[in-house]
């Protein structure tokens, strides 16, 4: 029933999903974190921002954990390669991440100004970083990453973590990191009241409307700027994964072959200004769940918008175009995403489902009052 | 090939960071489980007194989970950053428990331990209990997960190298999750994490008791402690001894370096209590020795001999030379796919393909390997036997330690005499640092005695690197320093301040001596 090639693109839609549901999770605690000083203008407010995601940023977070899995587990040769080309960028994520866990947990143990001054900027750190560096990865993968295998698939990389900044991967950590701000605002819109509430209606009126005009800068440098890359000739999808059993061209526009063949495809990034329109209004017409999807939305169509442009390809190769990993060439054996496909079909809904209820639990908004009476055990 | 100095650069990153998560992760794995029993506690009697104790402890558990957390992440990535190789060649069957424990384990614990700390107000007591339960569940079953991926590391069952793909394969799941050194090993560390906690709760609250200190608490709490610290160090033991048993049925290198056996000695073999290992000539300088004690813990029988470290050489040196005619096969499969010459042969050597791999870092070309380089490299099989040596009896006499004090502890709480035997209670709180001794030695002996392998006669370690600039390894090494020295700093200082601060039980300070628990506690029982 399952073969290898419909389990191949199975695998490919199982990491966009986990992708898109870390960037609808955890999205909104980055957001908010990089906001924290603007939005939060003195201790008691700061707190606030940080109970509203207090309990839930540590699941939210294992979306993140989960898709390194999933990647290890599914795609081994992207983890391999991508993890080790990342080398210097990842490193900065991870001790910008390593900001979070402290500096929500022990920001509020001490009555101190410099002490918490000093955790709020960590925590701005780990909204900034972060998400920008996710967004420089996917300009990468889209701009090509020098490496190459040689007979035995070890990788080498010729590629440098300067060599990994540019104007167009920056524009698209730029997009990352509004399209997270903007999630977070939405969210602090649903769970605030008062000032912060009024504040965060502000900042997602800019935000929203700045993401929309980054998301189409960024979309017309790759047109004009950035080449694709296009398979000429491959064994077929059935086949035992080999990345170096193909011919592989990079050319100007191949990034928007897909959407040419498949005109649908456009209705991707339309998606994406939907998105924003709807959080937009949900924000205008004070509705805040409905600006939340908005944002959800607008996120998830901008990640499924590059997936959707380089499918088949995961990591292209600007060094040796042949070496580049694709969802045909760079999965795990059969029986592995066969045993993962159902093993994440039973787990991700009970996943979800507890998930929700936490949320239940615990909703509604959080304010100032809520923080003084718990003033020891809260963030 | 990674140069040597890159490879144990990106060893000593990756030895530093798994060592220093695993300062967080023994006390996380059981105080989560004490935690659970003082709150049934609680919901069964209604007694504040043990509400007060989950707080408490809870505080603790939260400032020390949210570093488990941070350091954890590390490990999560560094397979694929250092050790791209060992992701690739191994991934199929790594990255499926990795993956699991993410879907199974770390969500439960990171959810429900959301609603521990912020759902007291909003869930009854029974759904409080709840959250509770299902945060030590999902602890303990991320340890679960990491320890079947590191169990297959000990011993790679269940799966097939494929020279098409040029990596091992799966083959079957259940030989992985029911590998018999993973569970060995789970039970071992997750009892090693409970005794961990309760020597943690011991002492803070022998500490209490020295102080005259919130006795009513310290009391129930050394209590808890010392009974579920007696349960687990029993099981440490046990488990300690069968992972002892596996390892001569899988490791025989780890058994050998451990116990400084050079030679094969007619069974059942002696045990060497002291010795000062010589393994530039393969011999001890000085030994005490136990007669047969070795011989019956290790094979369990009267007349299996333990091979000797001389004779694991010799044994290496055929492997190894087979190991060529592995690779030798497998370069010509991957140059020509259709060479069924090549695949007869390889098929033919194929489970001696790592050994083949150890040698190209004497003999970078296999076909004109000399005896002697296959000589080095059969010695290469062999981990460094001093530190194992000692560092094994270390962690053996910490365990019995352990077992000692569970004992008097024990003892003394259930006759509740434990105030009028202050030696006790310092005995205690002096014991706090010691299981986090134990168990960073044990990885040290479970990692190092594995070595030169990262998948046990498979894929050496120096094969495993990635290809990065020694520069960048040396700069991400120096800012986890860095992080970490200054992370521990905060985590130690906070610990500290909390447990000054004791619990607010409304007896802080005061000394008492007859404590009717229940009545010196305010109604109510709201922490502001």
């Amino acid at each position: 029933m399952l073969d290898y090639a419909t389990l191949k693109v199975l695998w490919w839609g199982i990491v966009v999903f986990l992708l898109s549901v870390f960037f609808i999770t955890d999205g909104f605690d980055m957001g908010i974190a990089f906001l924290l000083p603007w939005i939060g203008r003195n201790d008691i407010q700061r707190r606030v921002l940080l109970n509203s995601i207090g309990p839930h940023w540590e699941g939210n977070q294992v979306w993140f954990i989960t898709a390194g899995g999933t990647l290890f587990a599914a795609w081994p040769l992207v983890y391999a390669t991508a993890f080790s080309s990342f080398y210097m960028a990842l490193f900065l994520v991870l001790w910008t991440l390593f900001l979070r866990p402290v500096g929500f947990d022990y920001r509020s143990k001490l009555e101190n100004t410099r002490w918490r001054t000093f955790w709020d900027g960590g925590l701005v750190a780990s909204g900034t970083v972060p998400p920008v560096m996710f967004g420089v990865a996917f300009g990468n993968l889209l701009e090509g990453v020098p490496f190459r295998f040689d007979s035995t698939l070890h990788s080498y990389t010729t590629g440098t973590f300067w060599g990994q900044l540019n104007v167009f991967t920056l524009l698209c950590g730029l997009v990352s990191l509004l399209m997270m701000a903007f999630h977070g605002t939405n969210y602090l819109f649903l769970k605030t009241e008062g000032v912060l509430k009024e504040r965060a209606r502000k900042w997602s009126l800019i935000l929203g409307p700045g993401l929309g005009g980054i998301f189409a800068i960024s979309g017309l440098w790759a047109y004009r700027y950035v080449p694709g890359y296009r398979i000429l000739s491959a064994p077929g999808h059935q086949t035992v994964p080999d990345p170096l059993n193909k011919e592989v061209v990079r050319e100007m526009g191949a990034w928007f072959l897909n959407n040419h063949a498949h005109p649908i495809l456009w209705s991707i990034p339309a998606l994406v200004y939907a998105g924003i329109l709807i959080g937009i209004s949900g924000v205008l017409i004070a509705r805040p769940m409905l600006a939340f999807l908005g944002s959800s939305l607008s996120g998830t169509a901008i990640i499924l918008t590059a997936a959707s442009s380089m499918f088949p390809f995961i990591l292209p190769s600007s060094l040796d175009p042949r070496s580049s990993l694709t969802v045909w060439d760079a999965v795990s054996s059969h029986l592995t995403l066969l045993l993962m496909f159902w093993a994440s079909l039973i787990l991700v809904p009970i996943v979800i489902a507890y998930t929700g209820w936490a949320y239940r639990i615990l909703r509604g908004p959080v304010t100032e009052e809520d923080v003084l009476k718990e003033k020891q055990t809260l963030y | 090939m990674p140069t040597e100095q890159l490879v144990d650069l990106s060893r000593i990153q990756f030895g530093v960071t798994a060592l220093y998560h695993f300062i967080f992760v023994p006390l996380t794995l059981g105080l989560a489980y004490i935690l659970v029993i003082m709150e049934l506690i609680y919901v069964m009697t209604g007694n504040p007194l043990y509400k007060t104790m989950t707080k408490f402890w809870g505080k603790l558990f939260g400032i020390n989970f949210a570093l488990g957390i941070t350091t954890g992440l590390t490990m999560e990535f560094e397979f694929g950053t250092n050790w791209s190789y060992f992701s690739q060649y191994v991934g199929d069957i790594f990255g499926p428990p990795l993956a699991l424990e993410g879907l199974m384990a770390f969500f439960l614990e990171s959810t429900f331990v959301g609603l521990f700390f912020f759902g007291w107000n909003r869930l009854s007591k029974g759904g409080h209990l709840i959250a509770t339960i299902l945060t030590a569940t999902g602890t303990n079953l991320s340890a679960l997960w990491i320890l079947i991926a590191n169990g297959w590391m000990q011993r790679p069952v269940g799966s097939r190298f494929n020279p098409d793909t040029m990596r091992m394969e799966l083959t079957s799941f259940w030989e992985i999750v029911l590998n018999p050194v993973a569970q060995a090993k789970f039970v071992h560390t997750v009892s090693a994490g409970y005794v961990t906690a309760s020597c943690f709760v011991m002492g803070i609250s022998a500490w209490y008791m020295l102080r005259k200190r919130h006795i009513a608490f310290a009391q129930r709490s050394f209590r808890i402690a010392a009974a579920f610290g007696l349960a687990a160090c029993v099981s440490v033991i046990i488990l300690g001894d069968e992972s002892g048993y596996l390892d001569d049925i899988g490791q025989k290198t780890k058994l050998a370096a451990m116990e400084a056996m050079w030679e094969t000695e007619p069974a059942p073999a002696s045990f060497n209590l002291f010795a000062i290992p010589d393994q530039a000539h393969m011999k001890n300088d000085f030994s005490i020795r136990i007669p047969w004690v070795l011989g019956l813990i290790a094979t369990r029988t009267y007349d299996t001999p333990i091979p000797g470290i001389r004779e694991i050489v010799k044994t290496n040196e055929g492997r190894i030379r087979r190991g060529i005619m592995a690779v030798i096969a497998l370069d010509k499969i991957r140059k020509n796919r259709a060479d069924i010459q090549a695949r007869t042969t390889f098929e033919q050597y194929r489970e001696d393909l790592g050994f083949g791999i150890l040698l190209e870092r004497y003999a970078p070309d296999l076909k004109k390997a000399t005896p002697e380089e296959i000589h080095q490299a059969a010695l290469d099989t062999i981990p460094t036997v001093t530190p194992l040596f000692w560092g094994f009896r270390a962690m053996v006499g910490l365990g019995f330690a352990f077992m000692a004090l569970f004992t008097a502890a024990f003892y003394c709480s259930s006759r509740n005499s434990c105030l009028s035997h202050p030696w006790i209670l310092k005995w205690a709180v002096f014991s706090i640092p010691l299981p986090y001794l134990a168990s960073e030695i044990g990885w040290f002996i479970a990692e190092c005695g594995r070595q030169p392998w990262s998948i046990y006669g498979v894929l050496p370690t120096f094969a495993s690197a990635s290809f990065l600039s020694t520069s960048s390894v040396l700069l991400t090494f120096a800012g986890f320093v860095v992080f970490y020295t200054g992370l521990l700093a905060v985590e130690i200082f906070l610990m500290v301040k909390y447990v000054r601060i004791g619990p607010e039980d409304g007896s802080g300070g005061q000394i008492k001596r007859s404590h009717p628990a229940a009545q010196t506690l305010p109604e109510g029982d709201r922490h502001a």
